[in-house]
């Protein structure tokens, strides 16, 4: 095997190996920004992982990161992304798997023990159940924690706050009381200029663009 | 005769709480430890005693505001994840700072990774039974605390490194201190070194103690230091440069057990060679701005506020909406003293990140401390703990 001339000639390298060897498990694998991402469907990532590891032409020793990311506005609002690492060949790739709320991801701990906390991480903060998982707790979140704060519809100050009670002698929890109430300041409205559109312009059709279409 | 004989009993396990407040748990950890005697079975590290919720508060702030919680993170070295999420912003951007911005930033990311190494050593050591290096030690931290205190007025929480460069330039008389500095540091270490390397006792608790072999530590997604004391010769900072790295000359030290003392000899050598990235930047740094000259990305300088109703505008806009970053995705990876430090920033094209994913080297080490302890004596639990470099404001997060 010859050593790529440049990392991104590598990665493209990697990028047409991964289509033509798994066709029927990548959704889709590109290279933006110098970064390869694959979309994989969620049943097939373990083949995909374990290809990615044991394959000569990728050998992505190492899962870096697993995360979550939430569109609520999506079918499968959940994104779980995968990061590896491949040390020998010094590239990098991301894999991303769709998933809803009731669905399960397949667990990655019977290839690399580094996935259990990751995993755990994702169930913990974003309510993402993994199958197979041999010890899915919480495990960022207060013993008894209701709710996976890092999804959007979570509120920034969540529902209960701690403090230690005097009379009870112990750390009680309540519901969130805020002096005033929470802001989110949206500095972006205002700085966008005038609309050139005044009520009553849609009415008049757009100028014909040059060249037409 | 039988009769007179005890019964036998049956000896089970029992489970020992370690922490959450333990002067060696380096912070809040709690470990539930299965003991078959003096020896331990499982270990099951609880975290999240500091959680903070610092990706979730990131969604809420502007990209400017979200650099100070970078420094309260890893609260040991600040600098080296600033820049993490700095580089990540730029990529998103297409910016690129200018020369002498990408100087002060190594300059600093070094002078940060001798703060992170020393108070490592020096709390591992008091964690095995050595008081002096951690008196000693804290006073090389007081200077280096200084250089922070000159550059952005802060000594611990910089909020220096801003994308599209670093927030001034150097102050008056400051190289010449570091440079002063850089003389100094190796005999400290060499002291350091007398104290700890050849000690007997510090050998005894260390050697062929939490042995990683090279298959485990990447299995386990070890990076950083404890990657390397397992003997893989693996460093961002060489293999993909980021800031310029590729115009310095060093070595990466690597070990051979991946014990913790291999894991000690590592960090003492990295600090030699931070010196060495150190006195370079300060013969190499060239003249010339520190940030972008885009007004719309970073601020003015204060004089020129004063006249140009422009400057004032631009100041103001950027401080109250901040600027947009394009809609897109991008990994950040940086060699943060204790490992992988990277970033995962998802933009919507609004001027707050979508999701920010910090990735913290600490919290895969911890989750190896099982496998690491598994057979070890409790006493093995401190010396295990320090050396893997633990700090549980990334941990957490």
């Amino acid at each position: 095997m010859t050593r790529p001339a440049s990392p991104l000639e590598g990665l493209s390298q990697t990028c047409a190996h991964l289509l033509q060897a798994l066709p029927e498990d990548v959704i889709s694998a590109e290279i933006v920004r110098g970064e390869l991402i694959a979309t994989v469907k969620r049943a097939s990532i373990v083949t995909a992982v374990n290809f990615l590891r044991d394959d000569t032409v990728c050998q992505f020793t190492q899962l870096i990161d697993i995360c979550g990311v939430d569109y609520p506005e999506r079918a499968e609002r959940f994104e779980v992304v995968y990061h590896m690492l491949s040390m020998k060949k010094n590239t990098r790739i991301r894999l991303k798997v769709t998933v809803g709320e009731d669905t399960p991801v397949p667990s990655l701990t019977g290839i690399f023990p580094s996935a259990d906390w990751l995993e755990r991480e994702v169930w913990d903060m974003y309510g993402v159940y993994f199958s197979g998982h041999p010890d899915l707790r919480r495990i960022l979140t207060d013993y008894g924690f209701e709710g996976h704060p890092l999804r959007k519809d979570f509120p920034l100050t969540g529902y209960v706050e701690v403090r230690y009670d005097e009379d009870q002698k112990r750390v009680i929890y309540e519901p969130v009381k805020l002096t005033q109430d929470f802001r989110s300041f949206d500095f972006l409205s205002p700085w966008e200029g005038i609309q050139r559109l005044l009520p009553g312009d849609e009415k008049t059709a757009p100028p014909p663009k040059p060249g037409g279409a | 005769m039988i009769a007179t004989l005890a019964p036998e009993t049956e000896i089970e396990n029992y489970t020992l709480n370690f922490g959450p407040q333990h002067p060696a748990a380096h912070g809040v950890l709690r470990l539930v430890l299965e003991m078959d005697g003096e020896v331990i079975d499982r270990v099951d590290p609880h975290i999240g005693l500091l959680h903070r919720g610092t990706e979730k508060l990131i969604e809420y702030k502007t990209y400017l505001q979200a650099i100070p919680y970078f420094d309260r993170l890893d609260y040991v070295s600040p600098m080296n994840q600033e820049q993490a999420f700095a580089i990540a912003v730029e990529k998103l951007l297409g910016i690129e700072p200018p020369p002498r911005a990408k100087y002060i930033r190594i300059l600093f990311a070094e002078l940060t990774r001798v703060l992170n190494h020393i108070m490592n050593i020096a709390s591992y050591a008091m964690d095995v039974g050595a008081m002096t290096p951690f008196l000693w030690t804290f006073e090389e931290r007081e200077k280096i605390m200084a250089f922070y205190d000159d550059v952005c007025g802060a000594r611990m929480h910089a909020n220096y490194i801003r994308p599209g460069g670093v927030a001034l330039d150097l102050p008056a008389g400051l190289t010449e201190r570091i440079s002063d500095w850089a003389d100094k540091f190796p005999k400290v270490i060499d002291d350091l070194e007398t104290l700890l390397t050849e000690n007997r006792i510090f050998k005894q608790r260390t050697v062929d103690i939490g042995t990683v072999s090279e298959a485990e530590a990447l299995a386990w997604g070890f990076t950083g230091p404890n990657l390397r004391a397992s003997g893989v010769p693996w460093d961002l900072r060489k293999s993909q440069p980021y800031d310029g790295y590729d115009q310095i000359e060093f070595d990466i030290p690597v070990g051979k057990h991946g014990d913790c003392y291999d894991r000690y000899l590592v960090r003492v050598l990295e600090m030699r060679e931070s010196v060495r990235i150190i006195r370079q930047c300060l013969e190499k740094m060239p003249s010339g701005p520190v940030k972008v000259n885009d007004r719309k990305i970073t601020a003015p300088p204060r004089a020129e506020m004063k006249s140009s109703m422009e400057a004032l505008i631009h100041h103001f806009k950027l401080y109250t909406e901040g600027f947009k970053v394009p809609a897109g995705e991008v990994y950040a990876a940086t060699e943060a003293p204790k490992g992988e430090f990277s970033v995962y920033l998802v933009s919507d094209g609004t001027n707050r990140p979508y999701r920010c994913r910090i990735r913290a080297p600490g919290f895969l080490h911890l989750a190896g401390m099982d496998a690491m302890l598994r057979g070890h004596m409790l006493a093995d639990v401190p010396a295990v703990l320090g050396s893997i470099d633990i700090v549980f404001g990334e941990v957490d997060r």
